[in-house]
């Protein structure tokens, strides 16, 4: 049996619809990453998952019981979920506190220490009892708010972009974290984001929503191997292109992505892939340079988007890249629209699947 | 500079005069304080318990006729003391609807009346307090396993500093409102004499010096129980 099945599952808000007609099963153990361009209905479905709203139409089953059944109260389970919002909010309080209020509210009493030890444990976060919670930094404040999602151990975990508004540092300390939740302790994780390369680090199972329905769900390999037209088209990020791997030597495939352009990437894969690269992981440089980056196109710059202190190219190398430079580097290079640049990037930057 | 200091005169007299009624542990003076405190900590302490779950509930809930409610509680807020006590005054007149009770003329009669006048500080400051807690807080205790109560509890805890304020606004307002007590208790000495009534008496009387001695009175209670009030409120508190 499913540890969650969802049947015809609608929620509309006054006019509009926010989820329309969604049915998927979730099995226990896996961890099933809901990806989508904002908008489509990812925050809903997860907090009607964890049952914080009632859906317009449709059914949440959780170990085939009805979760709007009568004859059960939501609020048992609700408490076999553990869920992390996107915003850390944490109560005007210390850590220890802010980490025990789950076990209270439970009237838990017994090794309360124990329990909140282990949980700040897990998030690496030993000796911060005594902190107040308000004066923590981000990805701190996630990490608490992750501890206290796991003390009274769900056996659902829910991560609604969780990490969208932290540093790197703390995005893989949060990811290792809950993958590890996930495999070693056997919690089943559903997790929204709109970063595929979160994605692929991290699922078994991939959903794909747009516009409120579900387009799209299977294997982490399926989804990902072969990705749809829809999938690219939100991959905010990350350059994705589905292409032919051809093996070279040395662990290393030459990819032929399309309009005679080639990328080389560490992998021993052949065949039908997906190339991912990160637009972050690319540098740009106005001339050629002698590198180890094992990729270096020419290209044109067709388009410029400020985002504060970083800025996003579009740059067309026979395939249009995506690229994330810092301001101070778009300055120094004096790049304009129509610039003729090259992009470098290392073939172990590019993810194969 | 003569006739200046002169003008000065019975504010210093006073300062003096109040600093040796203090000191002289004068037995009416600290009467009338006791009174004081007696019938406002009474009112606010009642108009708390009744008006921080009420401004809870309308805070947290929204229902029909929400927004006329909070009309009408922003409107009692602004009511004239003296108004107040002209209706309480016609309720528990002996030929009121409450007279067979026999209260007016007495501290219960000023205590029912600065109900009347705090309630609504209570309720309005408490909805406003309780509905500028973060959102984020309401989700988060919920899918941490709250009840309806405990989320309640847990937002009111949060509201804290908000719902403090509320107690020492109305608190304020019920220890300087003259007009309410002034026709519900009638100013008898040993009895329902207050610190603002017996100020309003003394002034009449053209004892000046003394007015102001009970009015330096009236603000030295009211900053000590405000600076209590304000460490309650901050205690294990950020920002």
């Amino acid at each position: 049996m499913a540890l969650i099945e969802v049947q015809e599952l609608s929620k509309t808000y006054d006019e509009n619809v926010a989820l329309r007609n969604v049915g998927l099963r979730i099995e226990e153990g896996d961890f099933l990453v809901v990806v989508g361009p904002s908008g489509a209905g990812k925050t809903t479905f997860l907090r009607l998952l964890d049952l914080l709203e009632e859906p317009s139409r449709g059914r949440i089953l959780f170990d085939g019981i009805d979760t709007a059944s009568p004859n059960h109260d939501r609020l048992a389970f609700r408490r076999q979920i553990g869920m992390v919002f996107q915003r850390a909010v944490m109560f005007n309080a210390s850590v220890r506190s802010n980490v025990a209020y789950p076990l209270r509210i439970r009237g838990i009493k017994n090794d309360l220490d124990r329990s909140i030890d282990d949980a700040l444990k897990l998030v690496g976060l030993e000796g911060f009892e005594g902190r107040h919670a308000l004066t923590l930094a981000g990805g701190e404040a996630q990490r608490v708010s992750l501890a206290q999602a796991m003390v009274f151990q769900p056996r659902l975990l829910l991560l609604d972009e969780a990490t969208a508004n932290l540093d790197p540092r703390n995005v893989s300390i949060i990811e290792s974290i809950v993958a590890q939740i996930n495999r070693q302790r056997h919690v089943t994780v559903v997790m929204a984001t709109h970063n595929i390369a979160q994605a692929e680090r991290l699922a078994s199972k991939v959903a794909v929503f747009s516009e409120g329905a579900l387009a799209e769900m299977g294997d982490s390999s399926e989804v990902l191997g072969k990705p749809s037209e829809l999938l690219i088209s939100f991959a905010a990020g990350v350059n994705a292109y589905t292409g032919q791997a051809y093996p070279l030597d040395d662990g290393l495939a030459s990819v032929d992505i399309g309009n005679n352009v080639r990328i080389e990437a560490a992998t021993r894969k052949k065949g039908n892939v997906t190339a991912f690269i990160k637009a972050e992981d690319i540098t740009i440089s106005t001339t050629p340079i002698k590198s180890s980056a094992r990729n270096t196109l020419k290209g044109k710059v067709t388009g410029i988007i400020d985002l504060a202190e970083r800025v996003q190219l579009k740059v067309d190398a026979g395939r249009e890249f995506e690229v994330i430079i810092t301001k101070k580097s778009f300055h120094e290079l004096e790049i304009n629209l129509d610039s003729e640049v090259y992009l470098n990037f290392k073939a172990s930057s590019v993810r194969v699947v | 500079m003569g006739p200046l200091l002169a003008q000065f005169d019975p504010i210093l007299e006073g300062l003096m005069r109040a600093i040796w009624l203090l000191l002289t542990l004068n037995y009416e003076v600290y009467g009338i304080m006791l009174l004081t405190l007696f019938v406002s900590g009474v009112a606010v302490i009642i108009a708390s318990v009744a008006g921080i779950p009420l401004g809870a509930a309308v805070g947290l809930n929204e229902f029909i006729g929400k927004r006329p409610f909070m009309s009408l509680v922003n409107t009692l807020m602004g009511l004239p003391p003296v108004v107040v006590g002209l209706l309480v005054y016609l309720l528990l007149s002996a030929s009121g609807p409450m007279g067979p009770l026999q209260l007016l003329y007495t501290p219960t009669a000023m205590i029912i009346a600065q109900i009347i006048i705090a309630a609504p500080i209570v309720v309005g400051v408490t909805v406003s307090a309780v509905g500028s807690v973060d959102k984020g807080i309401r989700d988060k205790a919920l899918s941490l396993g709250a009840t309806k109560l405990q989320l309640t509890l847990t937002i009111l805890k949060e509201a804290k500093i908000g719902l403090v304020t509320a107690i020492i606004l109305a608190f304020g307002a019920a220890i300087s409102e003259v007009g309410a007590v002034m026709i519900v208790g009638g100013n008898i000495r040993w009895f329902t004499r207050v610190l603002t009534t017996a100020i309003v008496l003394e002034t009449e009387l053209g004892e000046f010096s003394v007015a102001i001695a009970l009015g330096i009175i009236l603000l030295l209670i009211a900053f000590i129980i405000n600076w209590i009030l304000t460490r309650m409120q901050w205690s294990g508190l950020r920002r």
